[in-house]
């Protein structure tokens, strides 16, 4: 049985910003930023962080694979929203994994979706590793430009692999191109051209020679080397010093999607991996106080591409380039939210557990003496012509598919992106549910009407700023005639 | 077997503030201006009063808990007084406690009263706050103009009704009643508008627009009731009795079940059955003289008027459009101007409009009375949202009628 990925995919936030108008705003004091002001990048909406962005992507990588099988959730970033409570908990939590699953946050470097891969890949059991970041930058700062938001999910296991795994190699070398304290709330970084010179195309050739040498591989038959590095043609420097094609250097991603942090190389794997054919060698690398090479072959199960893929993604981004939202949004200025905003979002945690399942995994209930399914699951059964009381059963409603039955745009109400829609979502196999949506299309022939197909996503629902806690919820979107 | 209110309960005196920005006064001075005007109305001594109910709905934003502001604020020595909140039915929940405590032979007289002060709580519309910590964790963030606005989509879509035909007869609805509130002294709003300041105003939740939302106003308004016969004997003539009072609370039914399709108030339809036969009312459409209903958005009201049985399912517009609910129509509708503009200070609601009902039947509403001899009048409250609510009902009229 061959060890490698069984199945994988891909999240990116709908909204461009495009950097243009970044660049523009900045002009007066930072002039140079017109160098990187060209195309755009992901960015998240106000509802999403790492842990929504990897269950999406996860979500979209497991597409038809037995969640039960799952044995380990690896969970990547360096923007994780808690730093003492287990994020991978609620990502497996979301995905209604079952408990016995491993759950580990891995951290603090560039290179932690990799390392996490390496490290799933020697396990000797089915693991999801997924890598997230949603990153934050200062305001025209470089790093606001060359930064992107989004996720890749990889579920790594034995048996009928699209990718087997030939070897893996990490160098750990602790070089500090750039950093973030224990305090520090934004990344501060040394010289751009002493990084590339001392350390991509010093540490990066050196893994990746090592890792080909003991496999025996030679450098000419690699397909597509993938290999996150924002600066101008430094892939393709480090491909030439470590003796790779030309050609096979993969698209960084930088004109459309940005760096999305310790998501980035596998995110360029999975886009890697939708366009390989059987036979294809993969490699791919991360750079972060040292570096991770890991060698692939595609094998004739690459046929099965994911059903949302990246270039889809790609397709379906909205641009924006209200760069006042997004400065407002990710608490760059100081902006009057009014009045309605200072309601205190408090959680009673004890009130939370108990509700856990029904807001994290989105459980109902399905009442085995009438059949109808309803959200939430309680005591006495909603159908007004049943009303039995305990015969409710667990009833999954995340990936149901609903009907809009009612909706406004509200102005009234607190939203950090106004208006705030929400509206009467109905299922179709029973229950429904009052709920918040999220990533409307602000264009006025793509607002909501009845009768509109929508889909669940796992979002914030409320930031206590006053006790650093956020709690999740699901929330209602258009669904595409694909996820229908 | 449950006979019901008809014609056991009298009302004895009302009261009602004027309604408004009342930055001068608080909740106490509100009470008292309604209170002092009831107690006068009835021509009896306060000591008179055997018991009281209080309601009122956001008290943590002005008066605080319990039944004690009431007896406080009136100085009512010692007497059982019951603080009740049911959302926006709350001053109708207060009505209902004193006129069945009344039909009981509990006591022989007994004072409802409603209050609220809004305009401190810094808000332009109703105060955000916690809907309960379970409820916060997955309910939408929603306002109530949001929330009332979704009839608006599902109503459209139901009877397949062009939406612009919609918005102009909610704007019909929100001008007749800024013409009403501007011949109504005690009104909030008193400025009459046009159909076009209506349509290009702002929109709050789309569809509704700043006209489309009623006003957000302090007031207090009073009751005082007895039994009929103790009316009599206090010298009253040409009585005005409860001919019915009903409350619908929605089970989650219309929350959580397939069966409510978005565009009317179930709660309203079976509050409405029940006081029609209460009130031993066969066509409501012909019997019921004054209406003063819960249009606390245009499309409310609206939707109401056939939950009420008055207009065909989707049949209001026309009827709206025809002038049916004019004050010079058929039945008006807020002929006080409604929650429009009269305002709406919670808590008091439900009685000013029975205060209204009261004044009219007595010949006394001033410029607005209504010529044609009003003999039946139905008030009705809605709390809460659409998909989960309270709604109550009552009829009010001459006795015998």
């Amino acid at each position: 049985m061959e060890t490698g990925l069984l199945a994988y995919g891909a999240y990116l936030p709908v909204r461009r910003l495009q950097r243009a108008a970044v660049a523009k705003t900045h002009a007066w004091f930072a002039p140079g930023l017109k160098g990187l002001g060209k195309g755009e990048r992901t960015i998240a909406n106000w509802d999403e962080d790492a842990v929504t962005m990897s269950v999406e992507a996860a979500r979209n990588c497991l597409s038809g694979q037995d969640r039960d099988a799952i044995g380990a959730v690896w969970l990547a970033s360096t923007s994780l929203p808690f730093k003492d409570r287990q994020n991978a908990g609620i990502v497996g939590d979301a995905l209604s994994l079952k408990s016995e699953a491993m759950t580990l946050d891995v951290a603090s470097s560039q290179r932690a979706g990799t390392t996490a891969l390496m490290a799933a890949l020697k396990g000797d059991t089915p693991a999801l590793v997924v890598a997230a970041d949603r990153r934050g930058a200062r305001a025209g700062s470089p790093q606001e430009m060359t930064y992107g938001d989004g996720a890749a999910a990889l579920l790594v296991g034995q048996g009928d692999v699209v990718a087997k795994l030939i070897s893996a190699h990490t160098e750990a070398v602790d070089f500090v191109d750039h950093y973030r304290g224990e305090d520090g709330e934004f990344d501060y970084a040394w010289e751009e051209r002493w990084v590339r010179d001392e350390g991509h195309l010093k540490i990066t050739p050196k893994a990746i020679k090592a890792l080909l040498e003991s496999t025996g591989t030679d450098a000419a038959s690699i397909a597509r080397f993938c290999y996150p590095a924002a600066g101008r043609n430094v892939t393709a420097m480090v491909a030439k010093a470590a003796g790779l094609p030309e050609g096979s250097v993969a698209d960084n991603l930088q004109s459309n999607i940005g760096e999305t942090g310790a998501a980035h190389p596998l995110l360029m794997l999975a886009q890697a991996l939708e366009s390989a054919q059987p036979g294809d060698r993969i490699l791919v690398a991360s750079f972060g106080q040292g570096c991770d090479a890991l060698l692939f072959e595609a094998t004739d199960a690459i046929k099965n591409r994911p059903a949302k893929s990246i270039a889809t993604q790609i397709d379906k981004g909205r641009a924006d380039d209200n760069y006042a939202r997004y400065m407002t949004l990710n608490g760059l200025v100081n902006v009057e939210l009014g009045i309605r905003a200072e309601l205190d979002k408090a959680t009673a945690l004890s009130n939370h557990w108990r509700n856990k399942d029904m807001t994290q995994r989105m459980m109902g209930g399905h009442c085995t003496e009438c059949g109808t399914n309803q959200f939430p699951k309680a005591r006495i059964c909603v159908n007004p012509e049943c009303g039995a009381v305990d015969t409710q059963r667990d009833e999954g409603f995340s990936d149901k598919i609903g009907k809009l039955n009612s909706f406004t745009a509200d102005r009234l109400t607190y939203s950090p992106d106004p208006p705030a829609y929400y509206g009467m979502v109905q299922f179709e196999t029973g229950g429904r549910l009052m709920c918040d949506f999220t990533d409307i299309d602000s264009d006025p022939d793509h607002q909501p009407e009845v009768g509109m197909a929508m889909r669940m996503v796992f979002r914030v629902k409320d930031y206590d700023r006053n006790r650093g806690f956020r709690r999740y919820f699901w929330k209602a979107m258009p669904a595409t005639q694909e996820e229908i | 077997m449950a006979t019901g209110i008809r014609d056991k309960v009298a009302i004895l005196g009302m009261g009602c503030s004027r309604f408004g920005e009342r930055w001068e006064d608080s909740a106490d001075d509100l009470m008292v201006e309604a209170f002092v005007e009831a107690l006068a109305d009835a021509g009896i001594d306060k000591s008179q009063i055997d018991a009281a109910w209080f309601g009122t709905g956001i008290e943590e934003q002005h008066v605080g808990k319990s039944s004690v502001p009431l007896a406080m604020a009136l100085r009512l020595q010692n007497i059982p007084v019951t603080r009740v909140e049911n959302y926006c039915a709350s001053g109708t929940e207060a009505f209902r406690g004193a006129v069945y405590a009344v039909a009981s032979g509990a006591c022989d007289i007994a004072l409802a009263q409603g209050v609220e002060k809004l305009k401190d709580t810094g808000y332009g519309g109703l105060p955000q706050r916690s809907r309960g910590t379970t409820n916060d964790m997955y309910w939408p963030n929603a306002s109530a103009p949001g929330s009332f606005a979704q009839l608006a989509s599902a109503y459209q879509a139901k009877h397949n009704i062009n939406p612009e035909d919609l918005k102009r007869a909610m704007a019909h609805i929100s001008v007749k009643s800024h013409d009403n509130g501007s011949r109504n002294p005690k009104a909030h709003l008193r400025k009459k508008i046009s159909m076009d300041q209506v349509l290009n105003a702002p929109v709050v939740a789309e569809p509704l627009g700043l006209f489309d939302c009623c006003g957000v106003s302090d007031g207090s308004a009073a009751a005082i009731v007895t039994t009929p016969e103790i009316a009599k004997a206090l010298g009253k003539k040409d009585l005005i009795t409860v001919k019915a009072l009903q409350l619908a609370v929605s089970s989650g039914t219309e929350a959580g079940h397939n069966s409510w399709d978005g565009s009317y108030f179930q709660t309203t339809r079976a509050a409405a059955a029940r006081a029609y036969k209460e009130a031993d009312i066969e066509k409501p459409r012909d019997q019921v003289s004054l209406f003063e209903v819960h249009d606390c958005f245009s499309v409310t009201e609206l939707v109401t008027m056939e939950d009420l049985f008055i207009s065909p399912e989707a049949g209001a517009i026309k009827d709206i459009m025809d002038g049916f609910y004019d004050a010079d129509g058929k039945v008006p509708c807020q002929i006080d101007g409604g929650l429009k503009c009269f305002g709406h200070p919670i808590g008091a609601s439900g009685l000013r409009m029975i205060y209204e009902m009261y004044l009219q039947m007595q010949g006394r509403a001033g410029d607005r009375q209504r010529q044609e001899d009003p003999s039946i009048g139905m008030t009705h409250n809605l709390g809460g949202f659409p998909h989960q609510n309270v709604c109550s009902i009552t009829i009010v009229g001459r006795e015998g009628a």
